[in-house]
């Protein structure tokens, strides 16, 4: 009611990024800058001695407390790239048993002089609640990026997938973009449709039961389809989520093997996409559940190149919040 | 400071359930208001306050505050004007047995502060299968019977329940949330929740399980008050149910009165409520029933340290500290809805008197001298230090109030006044 509204605890005073929580809310300019930035440290890893030095002298902490092999590992490469010192933390449930609070854990962080704090948490929210004790105990000079928190946000995974999207389509303004399968649980989803939603895509359209789509999701800008034919129909992007292995069976859906048949992809259904549609996936994928062995490794699958952009724009992200 | 006669000369009284407005003194005499307007004789010498200025109200009656700590929620009860207060039975542990209610009521007795009435449990250990002893239980002092914010899941046991409770003309409280909609939800189930992605609960999750417990009630005529409703489509449900006839009450806590799931803003924890916040729409129903005088309005009060709330949004601990903000956030309700003062107060002192069935709650000559005095232009800022409950969790830290109680009388001793400055 007489609250003042809340600033995007994101970006400075100066409208720079100092964290990156989530896509939602940043300006253009600044989702841009992130691609441009990433383009630039494509060929890094393509050289000899695969190192910049920007993030040299500063420790990068890897706080997952949720298990992700995949995120981890990229988010590792990418800050050796930059000479950073890596130390990684799997905080599992044995630390929160023996009673130390998320922010206590930070707190013991903080006094090791770290500079910079990726953060994967099975809770939505968590790393919003880091940056803000940052700010309350003085400690802005330390940065959070969000390496996927709850069902809310995986930002770099939705700026990796703006990164391939431009790659290999150029702009956005005339792109069917679809995004299928279990968007009510999936961070990747909230992530591209916010990116998408900025960047300006033509049309974004979510398909799947209902079970597996959140309320009101029209209100984001998306299209909602149920049929996935009809949600296929003219995409130029087609973007597959993955199934968890938990959500297969029940009352959210029935069986996986009526899940494929509605919603797997196959060259079937791709075939009413446009002929040089992309495929992309955000991994670990489940073949010949969310999609078939056909599609994943056929000609418009560009789920590989994703994962070779994630590094560089990994890079891009932690250079950039660090201040370079 | 116990005294035997107390003359408050010069304020505004105001009784809404006698429909006194005006500026009259109140005398009061053996903890009873004893004559209003002229002093009866024997007064002559009788310790005064001069309140002019002020209010003077029946002391607030508060339908559900949780006291983890009775020194300190007691004494924040009576900094906010509240004389009386219902204590959910979701104690640890939970008060199903008469030994825990008379144990309650003797501490709170020995405190000394406001009034506390305690809430029996409805099931053994709340866990929503055997009756408590009802009959027991409330001659050890419980007003009426009720879960917490715990399910009654088994729709048999709710039969049992209302049907045992009527025969002894017992009143039944229940917060209507469907167990199984609610799942593992943490806000509404609207654009924030989903833009979010936070578990949600949909509206539903209430409306189905209001809509069972009026059939219950249709078919066993119990006597239930409905406690924090948050939904507008329960609202039309409980007008067509009173329409007929039937026993129900209900009641809205404050915060639903202000805030919307919009407030959760990014991730804040102190907008974690049970049930959640809903929407504007909801909001703005809820509002307008409590103007009508659908429903009274509590505090929830339910104090938390940092810990429950220092933790990301889905693990916080549902709830804020309330009873201190009860007073000026029903007037700021009451001056957006353009009511007057009186009826304000009713949904404070008179209507959740008569949901709780006690005597307090309005100013007769005989009632109890449960009395709140408050400035009503007292403009104040919130501020951790100016709470006196140990709880420091409210979404309206640093936020503009007005209206302060100055003075606060229970049983005709003054058991609180705001020194000034």
């Amino acid at each position: 009611m007489t609250k003042p509204v809340q600033r995007n605890p994101q970006l400075n005073a100066n409208g720079e990024l100092t964290h990156l929580l989530s896509t939602e809310g940043l300006p253009r300019e600044v989702l841009t800058h992130i691609l441009d930035t990433a383009a630039s440290f494509m060929e890094v890893s393509e050289r000899d001695v695969k190192k910049v030095p920007l993030l040299r002298g500063k420790s990068v902490f890897n706080l997952f407390f949720e298990n992700s092999t995949r995120t981890r590992t990229t988010f590792e490469i990418a800050a050796k790239r930059l000479s950073a010192d890596v130390i990684n933390l799997d905080i599992n449930r044995s630390s929160t048993a023996k009673g130390e609070t998320l922010l206590d854990t930070i707190d013991n962080l903080c006094a090791m002089h770290a500079d910079m704090f990726v953060v994967r948490h099975a809770t939505s929210g968590a790393p919003y609640l880091i940056a803000e004790h940052l700010a309350r105990v003085g400690r802005s000079d330390i940065h959070v990026v969000n390496a996927g928190d709850g069902r809310h946000a995986h930002p770099t995974q939705g700026l990796l997938d703006m990164y391939t999207i431009r790659h290999f389509k150029k702009e956005f303004h005339n792109l069917t973009v679809a995004i299928v399968g279990d968007i009510l649980h999936s961070r990747v989803a909230r992530s591209d449709i916010h990116a998408l939603a900025t960047l300006g895509a033509g049309e974004i359209r979510a398909v799947g039961p209902q079970t597996l789509l959140p309320t009101q999701l029209e209100k984001l800008g998306v299209r909602v389809f149920h049929d996935m034919e009809e949600g296929l129909r003219g995409c130029d992007v087609v973007i597959m989520l993955r199934l968890q292995n938990e959500r297969m069976s029940g009352a959210l859906l029935p069986s996986a093997r009526e899940y494929f048949r509605y919603y797997g992809l196959t060259t079937r259904k791709l075939a009413l996409a446009k002929p040089d549609a992309i495929v992309m996936h955000p991994g670990p994928m489940n073949r010949g559940i969310e999609i078939d062995s056909d599609v994943a490794d056929g000609a418009q699958a560009v789920i590989l190149p994703q994962v070779t952009f994630g590094i560089a724009v990994r890079m891009a992200v932690l250079s950039i919040v660090a201040g370079n | 400071m116990s005294i035997e006669k107390l003359s408050l000369r010069n304020g505004r009284l105001i009784d809404p359930k006698n429909g006194i407005d005006d500026k009259l003194d109140l005398h009061l005499a053996n903890g009873q208001v004893a004559a209003i307007g002229n002093a009866p004789d024997g007064f002559s010498g009788a310790r005064s306050i001069d309140v002019s200025g002020q209010v003077i109200c029946p002391g607030l009656v508060d339908l559900a505050a949780r006291l983890p700590d009775l020194d300190s929620e007691l004494a924040a009860a009576v900094a906010g004007g509240v004389t009386s207060v219902a204590c959910p039975p979701d104690t640890r542990p939970p008060l199903d047995e008469p030994g825990l209610v008379e144990r309650l009521v003797r501490r709170c007795a020995d405190v000394g502060l406001a009034r506390v009435l305690p809430l029996g449990a409805l099931t053994v250990g709340l866990k929503g299968e055997a009756l408590t002893e009802l009959n027991s239980l409330a001659r050890a002092g419980c007003v009426t019977f009720s879960q917490g914010n715990v399910p009654i899941t088994d729709n048999l046991v709710l039969l049992r329940a209302m049907q045992y409770a009527t025969s002894f003309g017992l009143t039944l409280r229940l917060h209507p949330q469907d167990a199984y909609l609610a799942h593992d939800g943490v806000a509404h189930d609207g654009e924030v929740a989903s833009r979010l992605g936070l578990p949600a609960i949909p509206a539903a999750a209430e409306t189905v399980a209001l809509a069972t417990a009026l059939e219950l009630v249709r078919a066993t005529g119990a006597k239930v008050h409905f406690a924090r409703l948050s939904a507008a489509a329960s609202l039309d449900m409980l007008r067509r149910a009173r329409s007929e006839g039937l026993a129900v009450s209900c009641d809205v806590g404050v915060h639903h009165l202000h805030l919307t799931d919009m407030d959760i803003g990014y991730f804040d924890s102190a907008a974690r409520f049970d049930p959640p916040l809903r929407s504007q729409r909801d909001r703005a129903a809820l509002s307008a029933a409590a103007a009508e005088g659908l429903l009274a309005i509590c505090s929830d009060h339910t104090p938390i340290d940092e810990d429950g709330k220092q933790v990301p949004f889905g693990e916080a601990a549902a709830g804020a500290t309330s009873l201190e903000l009860l007073l000026p956030l029903t007037l700021k309700w009451a001056a957006a809805e353009k009511l007057p003062l009186s009826t304000a107060l009713a949904r404070i002192t008179c209507d959740p008197a008569a949901i709780l069935g006690c005597a307090a709650g309005h100013l007769a000559v005989g009632a109890p001298a449960d009395i709140c005095i408050f400035d009503p232009e007292a403009i104040w800022e919130l501020s951790p230090g100016q709470l006196v409950s140990q709880g420091k969790n409210t979404p309206f830290m640093g936020c503009g109030m007005q209206g302060r109680v100055s003075t606060t009388i229970v049983g005709g001793r003054v058991v609180f006044s705001r020194q000034p400055g």
